[in-house]
């Protein structure tokens, strides 16, 4: 078990290294003059020099990773060319606001895609078997900033029930600074109506997100059921008397689980890239937004930056899945330990 | 008897009929095929997309509403008998911009799927034949550095860095493409790699290019196909989220994510503008699934 996860965190570590050659290669070998994209056409050529020298554009591009990567690990991602603050600054203030956004995710997909899931497998080949496919083929069809859209118009404009823009009403004192999730905050510090208000909007952007990723896993998780509810140890059980709730719960679920919760942390990386336009149609200020203006700013630092945050990210969820598996479903144990 | 099917064969042969195997296996497959409704359902959605990518200034009412051209007396009209999906707040019409989208669409598929689709492929028959020496290791860890970051974070990135265009966008998307058809055919070709007919091969001395093209490719085609079936949708659905940011076609061009976002402005009043192009990515995505499962039921071994 534990060589297992120092194999997976050793291979996690190099293909990070290789993520951040990457990532500075995309941010260095862009048409045209960095320090023209930075400072644009207007600024003078001394103040173009005095950046070329800031970011050490003048050395060969091995030697500028290597002092990039060196300020990197430790937190200095050079500054915003566009607001000129540090971007590691901006990154600790917007990134819990991402994380908070995709954990709600997280957490309506798991929900969901269990409870869609046994149901259709309880119920299969029924309405409601046939009404859970067509709501992922609706999942599958419509991106999620499509979605977004949707929820926006009917909750926000027709209904107004719900808040749709931002973290918090503005008329709502943000909580205490302690984690940044401002729900958890609200929570820690009493200040309830804060937290349930940082609640409401949470709901309508996560589900955006969520339901693509929700309705796909629970298809699979399906799949799998009737797959194992058709195997004979199966019959075997039956025939022995046990309880239906003991059976689907022990024997049933948990075989079952393994392949769904690996699609699960595989759709983070689409729950991740969609967040990026999801956050932007809500205005939820998180890393996504930031990242997705930076982009559109060529704010090459801030780019690097978010580029590499998300996928450490994407790698840390799939390393908790992969351990998670491992705990579930025993099987995976011995096959695992001799990759 | 085994003497009149040889027989039978050659005549065949000679004749240039299909020999019965392979007009059976094509019965095989059909039957597999359309065993599934949604199948049937799904190539149909195709064909319609793709007689509207082809024949889109053909068929449209008002082909010259597609670039830039205006007509304020008709701006904003909800959908009616001459404007069925409505006009836009120039005076367009939107069921025009529409059909013209599956165009650009298509195109984007096409070209990401006919670049990265060779690429990855020879990648991992290359890193699954040399399976364990130091090539496979190389090649896949570079596929790995690729797959580690969302595939639409990298497209954005490196969309971003580029002027916006179709072809950028293209250009980005494809760069991401490659790794996961290098990870499929990698698996698949490592393990064909062991068998016995390649063993066979290389011991009467067949060259490696002759291995690698005539013995382990051929058992490939199946998982590449039904990949690539089912990888349009998502080809489309990225080429909308980079179209939706600006980062695709450029206006007056209409691409479905630019007619989405350009929509979304003008919500709820204008919804015309917002549902339309919705559904007309909804229908390209729907069909190519539908499409790819049917596809993968064609090529499963295991007869249910």
């Amino acid at each position: 078990m534990l060589r297992f996860i120092g194999k997976r965190l050793m291979m996690g570590v190099l293909v990070l290294i290789g993520t951040s050659m990457l990532i500075f290669v995309i941010a260095r070998v862009v048409p045209g003059d960095v320090a023209m994209i930075a400072l644009g056409a207007r600024a003078t050529e001394s103040a173009r020099e005095a950046l070329r020298e800031e970011l050490h554009l003048n050395d060969p591009l091995p030697v500028q990773y290597v002092i990039w990567l060196g300020n990197v690990l430790q937190g200095d991602f050079g500054n915003s060319f566009i607001t000129r603050r540090p971007v590691a600054d901006d990154v600790r203030q917007f990134f819990p606001a991402t994380l908070e956004l995709v954990f709600m995710s997280g957490v309506f997909i798991v929900l969901g895609a269990f409870s869609l899931g046994m149901l259709a497998g309880k119920y299969k080949n029924t309405w409601v078997d046939g009404l859970i496919r067509v709501l992922s083929y609706v999942g599958i069809a419509f991106p999620a900033f499509v979605v977004g859209i949707v929820l926006l118009l009917i909750f926000g404009h027709n209904f107004q029930i719900m808040p749709i823009l931002g973290r918090i009403s503005p008329g709502v004192a943000p909580p205490t600074h302690i984690t940044g999730f401002f729900v958890l905050d609200g929570i820690l510090t009493g200040n309830f109506a804060a937290a349930g208000n940082a609640f409401l909007h949470l709901l309508l952007p996560s589900f955006a997100l969520a339901l693509g990723p929700l309705v796909q896993s629970a298809r699979i998780l399906r799949s799998s059921l009737v797959d194992n509810s058709n195997k004979e140890y199966m019959s075997v059980s039956t025939a022995a008397g046990l309880p239906p709730s003991l059976l689907t719960r022990k024997y049933l679920l948990k075989p079952s689980a393994g392949p769904t919760i690996t699609v699960m942390g595989l759709d983070f990386s689409a729950l991740l890239g969609q967040a990026f336009l999801v956050e932007r149609i809500f205005n939820w200020p998180g890393l996504s937004r930031y990242g997705i203006n930076a982009m559109l700013n060529k704010d090459l630092n801030a780019i690097s930056a978010v580029v590499l945050i998300i996928g450490i990210t994407f790698f840390l969820v799939n390393f908790i899945v992969d351990i998670i598996i491992v705990f579930i479903d025993p099987r995976m144990r011995i096959g695992r330990e001799s990759v | 008897m085994i003497g009149v099917t040889q027989e039978a064969t050659a005549i065949a042969k000679k004749k240039g009929w299909l020999s019965p195997s392979t007009k059976e296996n094509f019965r095989i497959y059909k039957y597999k095929f359309t065993r599934n409704r949604l199948s049937v359902f799904g190539l149909a959605l195709v064909a319609i997309s793709l007689f509207f990518a082809f024949f889109a200034l053909q068929i449209v009412p008002f082909p010259e509403h597609i670039g830039a051209f205006v007509d304020h007396a008709n701006a904003n009209n909800p959908p009616s008998a001459v404007h069925w999906f409505g006009t836009d707040n120039v005076g367009r019409d939107v069921f025009s911009r529409v059909i013209y989208c599956f165009r650009g669409a298509l195109l984007m598929s096409i070209v990401v799927l006919a670049i990265s689709v060779p690429v990855g492929t020879v990648l991992g028959l290359i890193a699954g034949y040399n399976h364990g020496r130091p090539v496979d290791t190389v090649i896949m860890r570079i596929t790995d550095v690729f797959l580690s970051i969302p595939a639409l974070i990298l497209a954005l990135s490196i969309a971003s860095i580029l002027t916006p265009n179709m072809m950028n966008s293209m250009l980005a998307v494809t760069i991401m493409w490659w790794p996961w058809y290098t990870r499929l055919v990698y698996t698949q070709s490592s393990s064909v790699a062991k068998e016995y007919f390649v063993r066979n091969a290389e011991l009467i001395g067949a060259s490696k290019f002759h291995i690698i093209i005539k013995e382990i490719l051929p058992n490939c085609f199946s998982p590449i196909f039904t990949k690539m079936a089912l990888d349009v949708g998502w080809v489309l659905l990225m080429g909308a989220a980079l179209s939706f940011v600006g980062l695709g076609e450029q206006p007056p061009i209409p691409a479905f994510g630019q007619m989405i976002a350009d929509g979304s402005r003008l919500m709820p009043q204008n919804w015309w503008l917002t549902l339309f192009p919705a559904l007309g990515i909804a229908f390209m995505i729907l069909g190519f699934n539908f499409l790819g499962d049917g596809l993968r039921d064609m090529f499963d071994k295991g007869g249910h």
